[in-house]
């Protein structure tokens, strides 16, 4: 039996010699990255038409006279405390997801599930701070295409005021896109939650015990990472700005 | 099968990499830099100490801070194989482009509005 191998016929074990992902993580990891790549580049787009059409107006309303209430108790004179209020709660939530991927990694059942749960209630606190949001400004007259009446409209925006036409062109621009870009996070943020319940359901049933990791939670674990992390970027754009 | 202590390394560093202790002190961060925003969105910026043209580049630069802690410690980026940090980090500078792009061409659009 012959004991030397031809150079052709070695077996390479180096990272990028095939057989094997060179990144050393499982397949649905990968993907699940590549998918908040792409979304990534969604909300960018999105994110960077605010930024064009808001650099290119002659007048903008002010984030700190709009967003200055605190649904049913504060009116006025309150500026980002309500969105304050919903930054740290999704910071917390993502925190309460990476504790359940931490008890996963130790393949403590009990503890996942108790850290999914508060995930979940978590990104439904969110979702009904979004909802409240929503319809303070529906009730002072944004929605898609539509803006208050024009002496209530001008209040939102400093000194010096801009003209009634100024103000009902960059009025409108600013209703659509808060719309469209919250509305576009706040649903991921329930899509995250509905995968998160099923997520939950198959720790108690025990699907990944049986699987013998729990992998599944690092993968949700990424996306509502990623959806706290717009949300960060959605902060600081729309109501910091 | 010489791919095997690489794995087991691998796993070793993950728990290295995020303990209960690790997430909390991840947590105080991002907690204190969204204090600092408040702090001057609420007190610097309204009792003119700063102007909007020194506070919004600082927004920006904090806000990538909380990215940073966010990509790297809760999805565990910064810990993962440097082929699949480039694979996701390159592709996102592509964005700054467009940012530079449409922030020039937008200050263009002003005078066309006028």
């Amino acid at each position: 039996m012959s004991t030397t191998v031809s150079q052709i016929d070695e077996v390479k074990t180096t990272p990028w010699a095939g057989g094997t992902s060179p990144f050393a993580v499982e397949y649905g990891k990968i993907m699940m990255w590549f998918f908040l790549l792409s979304d990534a580049f969604t909300f960018s787009s999105l994110l960077i038409a605010y930024g064009a059409l808001r650099f290119s107006s002659a007048a903008w309303p002010a984030p700190d006279l709009i967003f200055q209430s605190v649904p049913g108790m504060i009116e006025h004179g309150a500026p980002l405390v309500f969105v304050g209020l919903m930054t740290f709660i999704l910071i917390m939530s993502s925190v309460t997801m990476v504790l359940a991927v931490e008890a996963g990694h130790r393949g403590a059942k009990k503890e996942v599930v108790w850290w999914m749960i508060g995930t979940i209630i978590g990104g439904l606190m969110f979702l009904g701070c979004q909802a409240l949001e929503w319809t303070h400004l529906h009730n002072e007259g944004f929605w898609w295409g539509s803006v208050p009446e024009m002496h209530k409209l001008l209040e939102f925006f400093k000194d010096p005021k801009p003209t009634n036409i100024v103000a009902t062109t960059y009025g409108h621009q600013f209703a659509n896109l808060f719309f469209t870009i919250t509305g576009f996070h706040g649903f991921h943020v329930f899509s995250g939650v509905v995968i998160n319940i099923i997520i939950t359901i198959n720790v108690l049933a025990g699907t990944y015990e049986r699987r013998g990791s729990y992998l599944m939670v690092e993968k949700i674990g990424l996306y509502w990472h990623f959806v706290d992390l717009v949300w960060v970027f959605v902060f600081t754009f729309f109501y910091l700005v | 099968m010489s791919s095997h202590p690489a794995h087991t390394e691998d796993h070793a560093e993950e728990h290295e990499g995020m303990t209960k202790k690790r997430i909390w002190n991840v947590f105080y961060i991002l907690l204190a830099i969204t204090a600092v925003e408040f702090f001057i969105a609420l007190y610097l910026v309204p009792h003119k100490v700063m102007t909007y043209h020194v506070a919004n580049p600082i927004y920006i630069v904090l806000t990538l801070l909380k990215a940073f802690f966010i990509v790297g410690y809760f999805m565990h980026l910064k810990f993962e194989k440097a082929g699949l940090i480039f694979a996701i980090i390159v592709p996102v500078l592509f964005i700054i482009g467009l940012i530079l792009v449409l922030t020039n061409e937008s200050h263009h659009w002003i005078d066309l509005r006028l």
